[in-house]
């Protein structure tokens, strides 16, 4: 069995098309930046989580530090019980305090995170103590009419 | 009376054939993949057909993916500036290629030029008598002619809707980037950071090798399974084209309520 310029031309479209695949996933998704190769999992306890979501960003500084990767309810205490897969680079303080926040007025929500100044620093399986719940638009009205009626 | 019996005759006729044909299609298929062995140890015979319906159809793909972009890109601005986000494009763009467009358009297309011409090649074989010669002949024409058919067609799919993905983004990107003047850097960070590989890419490339399969499947059944006449080899490739493209329709919905399911 010979080589033939058909063989040529099938190599080129699988070439072309497996840097089609490849152009796909590196340049459009976001498998090079969205996937941290080493993480620590921190929990956090939500009174109220809002519209979180599940791989929505952790954000400190508004710089992308990890991802929520599961959320849970605990039944003990009634509270949201956010994982959060921390990317290796970036430690943080143990009095560290995490946010629910809205990126822009209609946006994602994501969570925020302040550096404390503890010198002892979050590792894998910790839980962070100071949390502030989303802000919930209609508790947030509700207080406001209820205030008004009170002056 | 008579009418009515008339009636309910031919819709059952039409029940049975259609389950008849489920039937055979389902034989034909198992055949198919255990003489795969078979055909895969003449090799050669595969890469020729990848020629015939992968490489022959990349014209169109491309030239179309392009053009799909350039719609894309001039629509999607067009309602995003409305709301101030034109930065958006690139999402945009990107999502409903590598998800929806990029897999169906590219399946239907596939569908008309090389699904057509295999029904054709197949239907016209098998009226010239070319497959009752190869059977007395001892040679399998499910191994010989058949197999390498359908194994160009399920290797291809996938390959052309990437290709048409990536053409569809630049197009996108001409018309957004090169033309309008939306920020470069707005449009491909925002699209990455939308875009999740697993959840949008793989998903997209899943669905394109189903459609490979289903589009490969009718083309070689259809040609194997028509009249041997001039009329049926048409006919079969009307069927061809027009159960491919149902069925393409039809999967995509089935898979995307598999795949997306509300969930963001």
């Amino acid at each position: 069995m010979s080589r033939t310029s058909l063989d040529l031309w099938v190599g080129i479209f699988v070439a072309i098309g497996i840097a089609a695949l490849l152009f796909l996933s590196l340049k459009v998704g976001n498998l090079s930046a969205g996937s941290f190769s080493r993480s620590y999992s921190v929990e956090a306890e939500f009174d109220n989580i809002g519209g979180l979501k599940v791989r929505a960003p952790v954000k400190s500084a508004g710089v992308v530090v990890g991802r929520v990767s599961s959320i849970n309810f605990d039944t003990q205490t009634y509270r949201a019980v956010v994982v959060l897969a921390m990317n290796e680079a970036f430690e943080f303080p143990k009095d560290t305090i995490a946010t629910i926040l809205t990126s822009g007025l209609l946006g994602e929500q994501y969570v925020g995170l302040e550096a404390g100044g503890d010198p002892a620093m979050l590792a894998d399986g910790d839980r962070i103590r100071i949390t502030q719940s989303a802000v919930v638009l209609e508790k947030l009205i509700g207080q406001f009419l209820f205030n008004k009626a009170s002056e | 009376m008579n009418a009515i019996a008339a009636v309910l005759r031919r819709i059952g006729g039409g029940v049975v054939d259609g389950i008849w044909r489920l039937g055979f299609v389902a034989r034909f298929l198992g055949l198919l993949l255990l003489l795969s062995g078979q055909s895969f140890r003449r090799i050669h015979l595969t890469i020729r057909e990848i020629y015939f319906s992968g490489v022959l159809s990349l014209l169109i793909i491309l030239v179309s993916g392009l053009f799909v972009g350039l719609v894309l890109g001039l629509q999607g601005y067009e309602t995003l500036q409305r709301y101030g986000s034109s930065e958006a494009l690139g999402v945009l763009v990107a999502l409903s290629l590598t998800r929806e467009l990029g897999p169906v358009v590219a399946a239907l297309l596939f569908a008309s030029r090389a699904g057509s011409a295999v029904t054709a090649e197949i239907g016209l074989m098998k009226t010239t008598e070319q497959l009752k010669a190869m059977d007395m002949m001892a040679v399998n024409p499910i191994a010989r002619v058949v197999a390498p058919r359908f194994w160009g067609g399920v290797i291809s799919m996938p390959l052309l809707a990437a290709l048409f993905s990536a053409m569809g983004i630049f197009g996108g990107w001409l018309i957004g980037v090169a033309f309008i003047g939306v920020d470069d850097g707005a449009f491909w960070s925002q699209m990455q950071s939308a875009v999740d590989f697993r959840f949008d890419i793989m998903n997209g490339v899943i669905k394109s090798v189903v459609f490979g399969i289903a589009v490969s499947l009718i083309a070689v059944f259809e040609g194997f399974d028509c009249t041997p006449t001039a009329e049926g080899v048409s006919r079969a490739i009307t069927r061809t084209v027009v159960s491919s493209a149902l069925a393409i329709l039809a999967l995509d919905f089935v898979l995307t309520s598999f795949m997306f399911r509300g969930q963001s």
